[in-house]
């Protein structure tokens, strides 16, 4: 770690038509949010392949988002379902290797919710500053 | 044209955007890092991408440096990817070899007092967006013919004004309505402000014109029960309630020939069910065996099965020869294939009595808009006469309470937002009294007269040299004499900072309103999405107000936010115009995000076919002649694109086109290990 603040990298994988809309909503409010987390845009959570979260932290992630429609909004009828099942099995495996499973967490935003968006990326951003750096991190050094 | 195994060459174009980007990201910092990434050829920055110099950058671009794929790094996908991926196809690439990092709405906007880590984040961005760029492949829309036929939801004014467009404009539209007649809300009205239009007189041609329109097949009565397909290719299962009562055409189909509902009323005569009519807000009696009101279309009379005790005298009044009521009339489904939907399904009033401090339910001379629109008209409960509920005494003051429930925060059944036209109804209601009643004098509670419309403020103007008395002050409590009836109305008066308790003969609430009951399971049905305040969410509130996030779902009138009668029909001719587009296209390009089957993984489990929630997925035996096995097929034509299979597939053997595995792990690897792979 370097000296001074913990900056958390943290990884977003969205969907298309809910919460990446509500996150461009929030810019278009000019709602403020720490800067901590990048995003990357699919279609909808239910493209979310279990180990893609693995690879991100195996890759070092602090934490990582996933976040798609409320329950009922989802564009693909329930694809958001489908990721929310498998987000518990994933939480499993990663408390079987150590890790917190606070690191991952799923949330549900809709377009209109660009507040909201602003208020996850705060809530995300400061469990993980609390948790500090992921241990998989030393782990490979 | 890229070829596949080429050595990605890339080109970073980075957007001030003015000051929206530049003002918080070093633009500049940007391109210099993007410049250094493996893979990018060449990296430019330029004040506005999107402007025709920005966009022939990139055609240049990809022709001096022969690239392979274009990044650009600027506003939201959501808004520009369509603009970028012109000019990348322009250039001479497949526009799928573009992407876009989204470094304005989601982050210089975000992130405007931190010059340092916007800069740094947009970095990772363009790094993250250059690693799926390097991976991106060719891909080519697959086209779908659309269906020369339109639906439309909901019956009142907007969905009228949207079916006679779209009728008139050649295509077959098949127009549901819940109620037994068309007219929706305005049918109900008695003027329509600011010109005192009687509201029937000016509805009912349009309701006649709906019903003896020959491309508007009419289905009143009528409920959405499923949705299925995709843009050009609905499939829309209806259910007709059981009226009970046959139509002319239905009798015929019967045998009975010049038989079937002429609207004579015989029925309804000896009906021995009183219920309260819904049209006349509970204010008349109906029968069990009705019509809501004389003008209806289509002129015929409905069951309700609720109340009707099949007595069967109606059976003996209707005759031999007609033969139109049968008791044993069930629900029946159909099914209709359509092109393109225009949902226009409307509002009702918020439940006014849950602000108990204003005495709705409670005190019989408190009423809401429209219980007055319903008292004042001529053909209402009381033929225009204007009385109180108590005691049917002429009220001689009125009290309007404006902002019933609108521009309210206190919770409960109270509503955020302005309800639009209820400052404008109340001044026409104002006015009627006057015009009435000699003598009678209105006195509207106010906390802003909202006159935004053509002719909107003259007419305010009119009401107040009229002799309507305004005070400007919120109502906090209305309290009943219970001898006279009299109420006596508390507000602060703010011009003149007095507190005020006024006694008068009535109360009219402006109710709040507020999305159908069931607009959220609608909603759910046809896959579109709401405000955060309930209402039906458009495209882009201020370049697409008719559109939906589901391509070919179309919205009119008030289901998509408060809007008076003319907003609504504007929107409608909109919402037509729109939805005849695809029509008359003929065919729609979908976004070739398709599942792909890499044979040679798949282990023919099949869990992917249980996982699609389209059924797009089958389990189909190999052709590869050895015989062993089953291997999964995707049929393109009903696969979204979702990449719920893909994200499950033990094997890896499914391929999300533009999603892949290797872009998305190529995005992770990109943020998080900057490149070393």
């Amino acid at each position: 770690m370097a000296d001074g603040e913990f900056k958390p990298k943290i990884m977003a994988i969205i969907c298309n038509w809910c919460s990446y809309a509500g996150a461009d909503l929030a810019g278009g409010g000019r709602v403020q949010y720490p800067p901590d987390v990048r995003a990357i845009r699919v279609m909808c959570t239910g493209r979310v392949d279990p180990l893609f979260i693995m690879k991100a932290f195996q890759d070092g992630a602090d934490g990582v988002l996933i976040s798609g429609c409320h329950f009922g909004d989802c564009h693909y009828l329930e694809g958001n379902f489908k990721c929310a099942k498998r987000m518990f099995l994933v939480k499993t495996l990663l408390k079987s290797i150590g890790l917190d499973d606070r690191r991952l967490r799923m949330t549900f935003v809709s377009a209109s919710e660009g507040a909201k968006w602003g208020q996850v990326m705060e809530d995300v951003v400061n469990t993980i500053k609390e948790l500090g750096p992921s241990p998989l991190k030393e782990f490979e050094k | 044209m890229a070829e596949d195994n080429k050595e990605p060459r890339i080109g970073v174009f980075v957007c001030h955007c003015g000051t929206n980007i530049a003002g918080s990201i070093d633009v500049t910092a940007v391109k210099d890092y993007a410049q250094t990434l493996p893979g990018v050829t060449i990296a430019d920055e330029y004040q506005y991408m999107c402007s025709t110099p920005g966009q022939s950058k990139i055609k240049a671009a990809i022709a001096d440096y022969d690239l392979t794929g274009v990044v650009v790094a600027a506003c939201s996908p959501r808004l520009h990817e369509p603009t970028f991926r012109v000019a990348t196809q322009e250039g001479g690439l497949n526009p799928f070899r573009f992407e876009m990092a989204n470094i304005r709405e989601q982050n210089a906007w975000v992130h405007m007092h931190d010059r340092k880590a916007a800069t740094d984040k947009a970095k990772d961005q363009v790094r993250i967006a250059v690693a799926k760029a390097r991976l991106l492949e060719d891909l080519i829309p697959k086209s779908v013919p659309v269906e020369k036929a339109a639906l439309v939801v909901g019956a009142g004014i907007g969905g009228i004004q949207a079916s006679l467009d779209l009728g008139s404009a050649g295509i077959p539209v098949t127009l549901v309505e819940r109620w037994p007649t068309v007219g929706g809300r305005m049918s109900q009205l008695d003027k329509t402000f600011p010109t005192l239009d009687c509201s029937q007189c000016i509805l009912t041609p349009k309701m006649v014109d709906v019903g003896r329109h020959p491309m508007i097949d009419l289905k009143t009565y009528t409920e959405v029960e499923s949705v299925e397909g995709y843009i050009g290719n609905f499939d829309v299962t209806l259910r007709r309630r059981a009226r009970g009562v046959l139509t002319p055409e239905e009798a015929e189909a019967r045998g009975i020939v010049g038989g079937g509902c002429n609207g004579c009323g015989d029925c309804e005569e000896v009906c021995p069910v009183i219920k309260s009519n819904e049209f006349e807000m509970g204010m008349a009696p109906r029968k069990a065996i009705y019509i809501f009101h004389a003008q209806v279309m289509p002129l015929l009379y409905t069951i309700d099965f609720d109340s009707c005790v099949k007595c069967g005298l109606c059976i003996e009044a209707c005759g031999p020869d007609k033969r139109a009521i049968d008791l044993d009339m069930v629900d029946t489904f159909e099914t209709v294939k359509v092109g393109t939907i225009i949902l226009a399904t409307g509002y009702d009033l918020i439940p006014i009595e849950g602000k108990r401090e204003w005495g709705y339910k409670q005190f019989d001379n408190v009423i809401t808009g429209l219980e007055f629109e319903r008292l004042i008209c001529a053909s209402g409960p009381t033929v225009g006469h204007l009385i109180r509920p108590s005691d049917g005494a002429t009220p001689m003051k009125v009290a309007f309470v404006l902002c019933a429930g609108s521009r309210d925060n206190s919770g409960g059944v109270a509503k955020p937002y302005c309800s639009r036209f209820c400052c404008m109804y109340s001044l026409k209601h104002a006015h009627q009294i006057m015009e009435k009643i000699p003598g009678a004098v209105p006195y509207l509670f106010y906390m802003d007269i909202r006159a935004f419309g053509k002719g909107y403020e003259e007419f305010y103007y009119r009401v107040q040299d009229e002799g309507a008395k305004f005070i400007r002050g919120r109502v906090s409590n209305i309290q009943e004499d219970v001898q006279t009836k009299n109420l006596h109305v508390f507000a602060e008066d703010t011009l003149l900072g007095r507190p005020v308790d006024l006694e008068c003969d009535m109360v009219v609430l402006a109710a709040a309103i507020q999305p159908k009951a069931d607009a959220d399971s609608l909603r759910q049905m046809f896959g579109i999405s709401k405000s955060q305040d309930g209402w039906y969410l458009e495209a882009h509130p201020k370049l697409n107000p008719c559109g939906t996030t589901t391509a070919g779902i179309f919205l009119a009138g008030v289901c998509q936010g408060p809007k008076d009668v003319p907003d609504t029909v504007a929107q409608a001719e909109g919402a037509a115009s729109a939805a005849s587009i695809p029509i008359h296209m003929g065919q729609v390009d979908l976004e070739p995000y398709f599942a792909v089957c890499i044979e040679e993984k798949c282990a023919g489990c099949g869990m992917c076919t249980n996982l699609c929630p389209f059924g797009a997925l089958d389990l189909v035996d190999r052709e590869d002649g050895t015989g062993n096995g089953k291997v999964m097929r995707v049929t393109e034509a009903k696969c979204k694109g979702c990449g719920t299979c893909g994200g499950f597939c033990p094997g890896g053997a499914i391929k999300m086109q533009h999603f892949t595995s290797e872009q998305i792990v190529g995005q992770i690897d990109a943020f998080l290990l900057e490149g070393e792979q």
